[in-house]
């Protein structure tokens, strides 16, 4: 099963990074972000409300932000790969196919670690005095997150058409996740049914994590958030080996 | 001859569409064995449900003993393969994949830098996959296919869309596989390329093959006409020359044209006529014998043109 898998994996890890625009998207992107605004508060009064975005809510709208470009570059290339007949070609050698997907996956927790530690290192000054994220649990919560997220990665990938369609619909399903996923707005103070879809969602349990995680809480206050997490991997890698298709 | 390849009643179809509907056949240790037909015949199909690709909806298929379906991860390690319009990742160097493919195998790979000196892409080793000729493409594929020094190679429209002398240059590199004991299975749409490569072809149509043999004997049982077209000096030669050859058993017609003379028939013609000519002291300015081929057989076969 792992023959090829680490090769595979070095080799994807190469080829992404050859190609100028995908790196720019995911990593230096939300790491601008986090940069830009981080000095836009740094510089503004401190307001209560601003400091407190900036001690929790930027740290995890950047992670959340590189999660969803991870996840959707993840579906642009499966199925820009289908469609190339390139995942066929691998198929067509002893690879199995689960080494081809997991070289993927691992690629993509690669270069999220890499996003969130070029974000520590770019963004340390605007961290407020006095916050001492754990940086090592908080590593945990994002590969969480992100793992449990790709699956529905794949699933998205195992069902679009084309890749021209992958990267909106990718878009269309996870962008709108994060404004209920209660980052911006508490989801205790949403409408009984918005906050049933709320909680329906896998986003909702990554961002409760990660917040909660980030302010330090220790992680028994989050066993269900991860119970959750890997609840929506199981489910969607189930689904997805039933509906994938590798051509 | 030991066969390597066993393929008896397979069908498949996709929903309502059948891609094939009956191909029973068998491929032996180190020919180049051709599936022929238009596009759309069933011969991707057929080959791969041999390779284990796809599974078919009945019949039964042996590769070097092995189910290509229960023992697909068993027979990969023995097979090389190049699949129709595959690509590699764009950005993926000549040596990264060949380097990758060789890492796939459990027996001892041959040497990577050797397949691309052979395959003169040598100079190509750090180029990405989509920087390279479309020959080049084709040429990197049959490298990684026969990267693990397999004993049967599957090679699918090779050809397509190369140009001539490309296509000449993978002909011989085909030939070289069999030259070193391996078999060859090929699937192709070209007449020419069949008729200069295969040791024998499967000829398919709608998913069914139609007769299978070497291309010469296909010829001789499916199309004996022959034709020759001769000129000589003057009219009063050509009268004499037709009816001299009017009396030869296999010849059908001999038509005139002031100097030229259209002689049809069956078999033995082109022979006869020569020995006819020498016999009668008849001097020829010109000589042309047209024979028929492989794409005149499909022609009678299915009534149809392949390029159609």
């Amino acid at each position: 099963m792992l023959r090829g898998l680490w090769k595979l994996t070095w080799i994807e890890t190469k080829i992404f990074l050859r190609e100028p625009l995908g790196a720019i998207g995911t990593i230096i992107v939300p790491v601008l972000v986090f940069v830009l605004v981080g000095r836009a508060i740094a510089t503004k009064a401190q307001a209560p409300s601003m400091s407190n975005f900036a001690r929790v809510g930027l740290p995890v709208m950047v992670t959340i932000l590189i999660v969803i470009s991870t996840v959707i570059s993840l579906v642009t290339i499966i199925s820009i790969y289908r469609e190339g007949g390139i995942l066929k070609r691998l198929r067509a050698t002893p690879l199995r196919p689960q080494t081809i997907l997991s070289a993927h996956v691992l690629v993509k927790l690669l270069l999220t670690a890499a996003s969130l530690l070029l974000m520590f290192l770019a963004g340390r000054r605007y961290i407020p005095p006095g916050v001492h994220p754990p940086i090592f649990s908080f590593a945990i919560a994002l590969a969480i997150s992100t793992w449990s997220l790709l699956s529905i990665g794949f699933f998205i990938a195992s069902i679009v058409p084309t890749a021209r369609f992958a990267q909106p619909i990718g878009a269309v399903v996870l962008y709108p996740m994060v404004g209920l996923s209660g980052l911006f707005v508490p989801v205790a103070s949403f409408p009984p049914a918005l906050r049933t879809l709320a909680h329906a969602l896998p986003m909702t349990y990554a961002v409760n994590l990660l917040q909660g995680i980030w302010i330090g809480d220790p992680w028994s206050a989050h066993i269900w958030d991860v119970a959750a997490l890997v609840g929506f991997f199981v489910v969607f890698t189930a689904i997805s080996t039933k509906t994938f298709r590798w051509e | 001859m030991r066969s390597v390849i066993q393929v008896s009643r397979v069908r498949k179809s996709y929903g309502s569409t059948v891609a094939v509907a009956e191909a029973t056949f068998e491929v032996y240790e180190g020919e180049i064995f051709g599936l022929i037909g238009p596009n759309g015949a069933g011969k991707t199909t057929t080959m791969e449900c041999i390779e284990g690709l796809r599974k078919p909806d009945s019949g039964s298929i042996a590769v070097l003993g092995l189910d290509p379906f229960r023992d697909v991860y068993k027979l990969q390690n023995r097979i090389g393969v190049q699949l129709q319009q595959a690509q590699l990742q764009k950005r993926i160097k000549v040596w990264e994949a060949v380097d990758l493919w060789a890492s796939l195998y459990r027996k001892k790979t041959a040497d990577g830098d050797r397949l691309l000196d052979q395959l003169g892409l040598s100079d190509k080793r750090n180029a990405w996959f989509m920087n390279l000729s479309g020959g080049q493409k084709q040429r990197l594929f049959i490298a990684l296919a026969l990267i693990n020094d397999p004993e049967v190679v599957f090679l699918d429209e090779l050809t397509t869309g190369l140009d001539p002398q490309s296509r000449r240059a993978i002909w011989d590199l085909v030939r070289g596989i069999r030259e070193r004991g391996k078999t060859v299975f090929l699937t192709t749409h070209l007449m020419e390329e069949a008729e200069r490569l295969c040791d024998r072809v499967a000829i398919m149509e709608h998913g069914r093959i139609i007769d299978i043999d070497t291309p010469a004997n296909l010829v001789l049982r499916h199309c004996p006409e022959r034709t020759v077209v001769l000129d000589v000096s003057d009219q009063d030669t050509a009268e004499r020359a037709a009816e001299r050859f009017k009396t030869i058993a296999c010849v059908q017609s001999v038509e005139r044209d002031g100097n030229q003379l259209t002689i049809s028939g069956r078999g033995d013609l082109v022979t006869e006529v020569i020995h006819c000519l020498s016999e009668n002291r008849v001097r020829v300015t010109d000589f042309r014998a047209i024979l028929p081929n492989l794409e005149d057989v499909f022609l009678k076969l299915t009534g149809r043109s392949i390029r159609e």
